[in-house]
């Protein structure tokens, strides 16, 4: 059922991602302060924003799941966070880089979106941590989905929090007050935005796809072959009770 | 639900009372942990955001600590059964742990904080309701979220491993408030008005997540 359409949105992904970066590369103009480093804009913004919403999608997930106690919101919010965190890996990484370029430093502790999304990044790495520990598989599936929760929640305070502990904050390149990015860099920048989102959302049917397709697998095996399975290795991943 | 509330309460308070364990172990911590900031600092004594800074890592750590044992009893004794069996409302749990957690931590300032005073402090304080205000909002906070994190984690095998991982990164935007509200008391820059509402959003925001997921921790 996840494993619908996948070849459409590969290729939908493919198209626009790179149509975005060509835009990003070649219709964008240069900034004018940061030169080309500045590019590197149209690969670490999107990514942040579309960690940050596939962590509060997971946090959807995870009430879902508490509401209707069905394994398969378990699951979608699992994978949600999973592929944040691999996302959010990449925009720590990206900023870093870019922190370095404009400011020579490899991390600034002035730049409270990035600082905000260190802690949320540090949080949500507990997130499997706190999975793998609990040994039953309902407990760790609630458990996870209140930690989903909680920590969605958090999301919006921290950076609340954390942006007015500023005294001074660095020049912003969407809120200047002559109406922000360049018209072009804004078409770049959309194409992007919209590239990476269904980047996201394909490697999310992706690994759904994986993880029921696997789930299949195991049942037919065990009306194969009786009790004689070997017990699965014990993981974070939730388990679909062969659906 | 108040006799329920009550009747936990009460239970924590004797346990406690009884045979004394988690309150003077966070205050012996807090204690060592100003000796450790002295040497580590180098600094005889401390003013200003780094004063606040040290008190509040401290008073954090701390309450880890504490956070850490709250239901380790309830778990390894039966109190979740025992618990759970009773006709009455689950909040009332997270009530008690909660209100049971924050005179736990008001005792541990009661140490800590005049320890801090004489130890470590520098320049006499001013406007010490500042500091009262920011310990008051704080506790608060700890309490929801420390409650709802020592639930979180005691079912799981790494209980001492999860507790300071979960709970440090929640508890940023509180210390961010806490350090900024009480600096000033210590000679640090002035605080804006806003930070008493920070804190007060925090402590509302994961009061109302903590009484909205409590229940779903429970279920068995």
């Amino acid at each position: 059922m996840y494993g619908t359409r996948l070849r459409a949105f590969s290729l939908a992904t493919l198209v626009t991602l790179t149509g975005g970066f060509a835009l990003a590369a070649f219709y964008a103009p240069e900034d004018a302060d940061q030169g080309f480093m500045q590019k590197i804009l149209y690969l670490h913004v999107p990514l942040a924003i579309v960690a940050l919403c596939g962590f509060v999608f997971g946090a959807v997930c995870a009430i879902q799941h508490l509401r209707t106690g069905e394994s398969r919101w378990d699951l979608r919010s699992y994978v949600a966070i999973h592929m944040s965190l691999i996302f959010g890996a990449g925009v720590l990484v990206t900023g870093s880089i870019w922190a370095r370029a404009s400011w020579g430093h490899w991390w600034v502790w002035d730049e409270p979106t990035l600082v905000s999304f260190l802690i949320v990044f540090l949080l949500y790495a507990t997130y499997q941590p706190l999975r793998f520990s609990i040994e039953d598989r309902d407990k760790q599936a609630r458990y996870a989905s209140v930690f989903a929760i909680t920590a969605g929640a958090f999301v919006p305070l921290n950076f609340l929090a954390v942006r007015l502990a500023q005294s001074y904050t660095h020049p912003r390149v969407f809120a200047t007050t002559d109406g922000g990015l360049e018209p072009r860099m804004k078409v770049a920048f959309y194409a992007c935005l919209l590239g990476m989102a269904l980047l996201y959302a394909t490697l999310w049917k992706y690994e759904m796809a994986s993880k029921n397709t696997s789930a299949q697998i195991k049942a037919l095996r065990r009306r194969l072959a009786g009790d004689e399975v070997p017990a699965p290795r014990r993981s974070a991943a939730p388990t679909l009770e062969s659906a | 639900m108040t006799r329920a509330v009550n009747a936990v309460l009460r239970r924590d308070l004797r346990i406690e009372t009884r045979t004394p364990q988690v309150v003077p172990g966070m205050a012996l911590f807090a204690v060592s942990a100003f000796v450790v900031f002295h040497f580590a600092l180098q600094q005889r004594s401390v003013e200003g955001n780094l004063a606040a800074g040290v008190l509040w890592v401290t008073l954090l750590l701390a309450a880890v600590l504490g956070i850490a044992r709250q239901f380790v009893a309830d778990r390894e004794e039966g109190g979740f059964e025992g618990f759970l069996l009773a006709p009455v409302d689950r909040t009332a749990l997270l009530v008690a742990k909660a209100a049971s957690l924050f005179l736990f931590l008001v005792a541990l300032e009661i140490v800590a904080v005049p320890a801090f005073l004489v130890m470590l402090l520098g320049p006499s304080p001013v406007e010490f309701w500042r500091l009262l205000l920011a310990l008051l909002l704080a506790d608060l906070g700890i309490a929801f979220v420390g409650t709802l994190v020592g639930a979180l984690a005691v079912q799981s095998r790494a209980r001492d491993l999860l507790v300071p991982l979960l709970a440090l990164p929640l508890l940023i935007p509180l210390l961010i408030g806490a350090v900024k509200l009480s600096a000033p008391v210590f000679g640090g820059p002035a605080a804006a008005a806003r930070w008493p509402w920070v804190l007060a959003l925090y402590d509302l925001v994961f009061g109302l997540v903590a009484y909205a997921v409590f229940d779903f921790l429970l279920e068995d």
